[in-house]
């Protein structure tokens, strides 16, 4: 039974239609987070965030508060908020900056204060036209509340806040891209070393980058304290999380539920959550955390969502993305489909990306449409073998950003799991699910 | 002589003024000269490399590379169509194959009236309402073929401009004023709160 009696942190306005108004924020206790915080100094605030343990909402799961303390001892310049939502099946930041813009921009304030920045810049993504309008709006309306602008409700704090859209590009969801992107260039991944945004980001100067969610979460942990969060959840895993339920399930949408407490089949089966998978099929495999994670099998329903759980088992809870394929669900298809997505992304600064995704979608594609030889499964995995050598995980890394590593995350999970199929579409000429 | 109108031009100035550096108001300026032209036209892309201190090649080179960016003129109304995982599992290839019919032109085409602009987009994360669709990047949440021809219908008897912008225009809400924050006093705050943290970490030993 799926356990459903955690606050909601980040979530507890969608039930209003009008959460995204200063009225209605106000009316729900917002901005008093925000009170409270400037009445503390900047590192008890940090020291909150801290305890709460609260790992980053974005994709690589590393601790906020940490990520703040390694800038401790050099100011910080610039806050920058990675709105740029873009891996495949994750909704979760669409539905924060749409629904409640205001506990995100308090969040930033908050951050920012503990930080002691005076510019932050939320990134958006450039498809998000009508979340754009709320953050902008939400902004406008912090300002004339006094919450934004010179001297933060009579503090002697003071923050400018710009809204910054994207337009259209996955990779600049990494964050060394997203800064290139903020400093009006092609979004291509900066190394590191040297190019940490904490050492040298925006402008060549230290910067904090964080999600969305992240920051959405920061007004709830200045209220109720780092403690009270970080007794939810478990193990490294504190908290709620959003989790984006797609795919072949009754009820898809955004789930706020206690990390660790719920596992794979509480999400997909609950009535309140997921209802079940569509006309009672059997789960064929779940794509846990984004399309760049390894995939898993029914096996492994029972897995609590958390992010050490996932992880031993070889894939990652990434971008709270959870896809249910059922046994009606093409596996070679599927594959090739998200194949082709990085294909089509991949920046093109490093040959083993620019090139093997390419090649991979090419002998995908005919696996799929006709065509496919039965060696195309070895020459697949040598493929992806070579962009991340040893096919291990965490992957190996070939290229300057994580992006070519995750290429073969589902192409290897398919053959893995399923040689079968593969084999069934070679005798077939094509897809025998056509 | 300014290409853009002159309210176009005011909000780009204002734009230019929100960042530290004039360079990195290229993505809304962009966005900006799109919203007036309907596409990057050479005459706004200049525009847009000399209030960024860029050149024209820079400023195209730039463009390029992000999708929502058209350097050809494209239709009224840009239809994208998401075929990623999440919409593949609910149709979204045959969605998109269906929409190409209704509309009569191909993926990546437009429309010989210069209506409709068809695209095969990636993830648009709105998954739970797959397969998922954006006129000019609004949601229209429209799942099947019966509710996709009544949308065109619409679209064509301009019943839905409240909803769904002209092409171009990604945002309409206006920033309110330019930084409020001075610089001498972000300067005065910053040397106040190190040299306060720093007492403070000093007393604690």
């Amino acid at each position: 039974m799926a356990v459903l009696d955690a606050p909601r942190i980040v979530s507890s306005r969608a039930q209003y239609a009008d959460s995204h108004t200063l009225a209605r924020y106000l009316a729900t206790g917002g901005y008093v987070a925000l009170r409270k915080a400037l009445t503390m100094f900047p590192e008890q605030v940090a020291a909150e965030v801290d305890a709460a343990s609260l790992l980053g909402r974005g994709g690589a799961g590393f601790p906020a508060g940490r990520k703040w303390s390694m800038l401790r001892k050099s100011p910080v310049s610039y806050l920058v908020v990675n709105g740029d939502e873009s891996e495949p099946a994750t909704f979760k930041d669409h539905f924060l900056v749409e629904r409640d813009p205001h506990q995100l921009i308090e969040g930033v304030i908050i951050a920012a204060y503990a930080l002691q920045v005076s510019q932050a810049f939320i990134y958006l993504r450039g498809e998000f036209a009508l979340g754009l309008e709320r953050v902008q709006q939400a902004v406008n309306d912090a300002y004339a509340e006094g919450a934004l602008g010179s001297r933060i409700f009579g503090s002697d704090f003071s923050l400018d806040l710009v809204v910054h859209p994207g337009a259209g590009a996955y990779i600049c969801g990494e964050e060394t891209a997203l800064i290139e992107g903020l400093e009006g260039k092609r979004g291509f991944p900066r190394i590191k070393p040297p190019f940490f945004p904490a050492v040298t980001g925006l402008y060549g100067e230290p910067t904090v980058v964080n999600n969305v969610e992240t920051m959405s979460n920061l007004p709830w942990i200045v209220n109720n304290g780092g403690a009270a969060f970080a007794a939810l959840g478990a193990g490294r895993s504190t908290g709620t999380r959003l989790f984006a339920l797609a795919g072949r399930v009754n009820n898809p949408g955004v789930y706020e539920i206690e990390m660790v407490k719920n596992t794979f089949r509480d999400l997909i089966y609950d009535p309140q959550l997921g209802g079940g998978v569509i006309g009672d099929r059997a789960v064929k495999a779940i794509i846990p955390g984004g399309v760049s994670a390894p995939w898993f099998g029914p096996e492994l329903l029972d897995l609590p969502l958390g992010q050490d759980e996932v992880g031993e088992k070889g894939s990652m809870l990434g971008s709270g993305s959870v896809v249910v394929l059922d046994d009606s669900s093409c596996v070679v298809r599927a594959a090739w489909r998200i194949t082709k997505f990085f294909s089509r992304e991949s920046c093109g600064q490093c040959t083993p990306c620019r090139e093997g995704s390419g090649w991979i979608e090419r002998a995908m594609y005919r696996l799929e449409h006709g065509g496919g030889r039965m060696e195309d499964m070895d020459l697949l995995l040598d493929l992806c073998d070579n962009i991340a050598p040893g096919l291990s995980w965490p992957p190996q890394q070939t290229t300057i950003c994580v992006l070519g590593s995750s290429i073969p995350s589902s192409v290897h999970s398919a053959i893995a799991m399923f040689p079968d199929d593969f084999k069934a579409h070679v005798l077939h000429g094509g897809c025998p699910h056509d | 002589m300014s290409h853009f109108h002159p309210e176009i031009r005011q909000r780009a100035e204002e734009l230019v003024g929100l960042y530290p550096r004039a360079r990195s108001a290229m993505l809304p300026l962009l966005h900006l000269a799109q919203e007036q032209d309907g596409y990057l036209s050479p005459e706004g892309i200049d525009e847009v490399a000399a209030l960024t201190g860029t050149t024209s090649a820079d400023v195209r080179g730039t463009a390029a590379f992000y999708d929502m960016f058209h350097l050809e003129p494209v239709g009224k109304y840009v239809v994208g169509v998401c075929t990623n995982i999440a919409c593949l599992l609910a149709g979204g290839e045959e969605f998109l194959e269906y929409a190409s019919r209704k509309l009569g032109c191909a993926v990546g085409s437009t429309t010989s009236d210069g209506l409709f602009t068809l695209e095969e987009t990636e993830c648009l994360a709105d998954c739970d309402k797959a397969p998922c669709v954006q006129v000019n990047h609004r949601y229209v949440r429209t799942t099947t073929p019966a509710t996709f021809d009544a949308l065109v219908d619409d679209l064509r008897a301009s019943k839905l401009d409240a909803d769904v912008p002209s092409h171009g225009t990604l945002i309409r809400v206006r920033r309110s004023g330019g930084l409020r924050a001075p610089r001498q006093e972000i300067v005065d705050q910053r040397a106040r709160s190190s040299a306060a943290r720093a007492q403070r970490a000093e007393e604690a030993k």
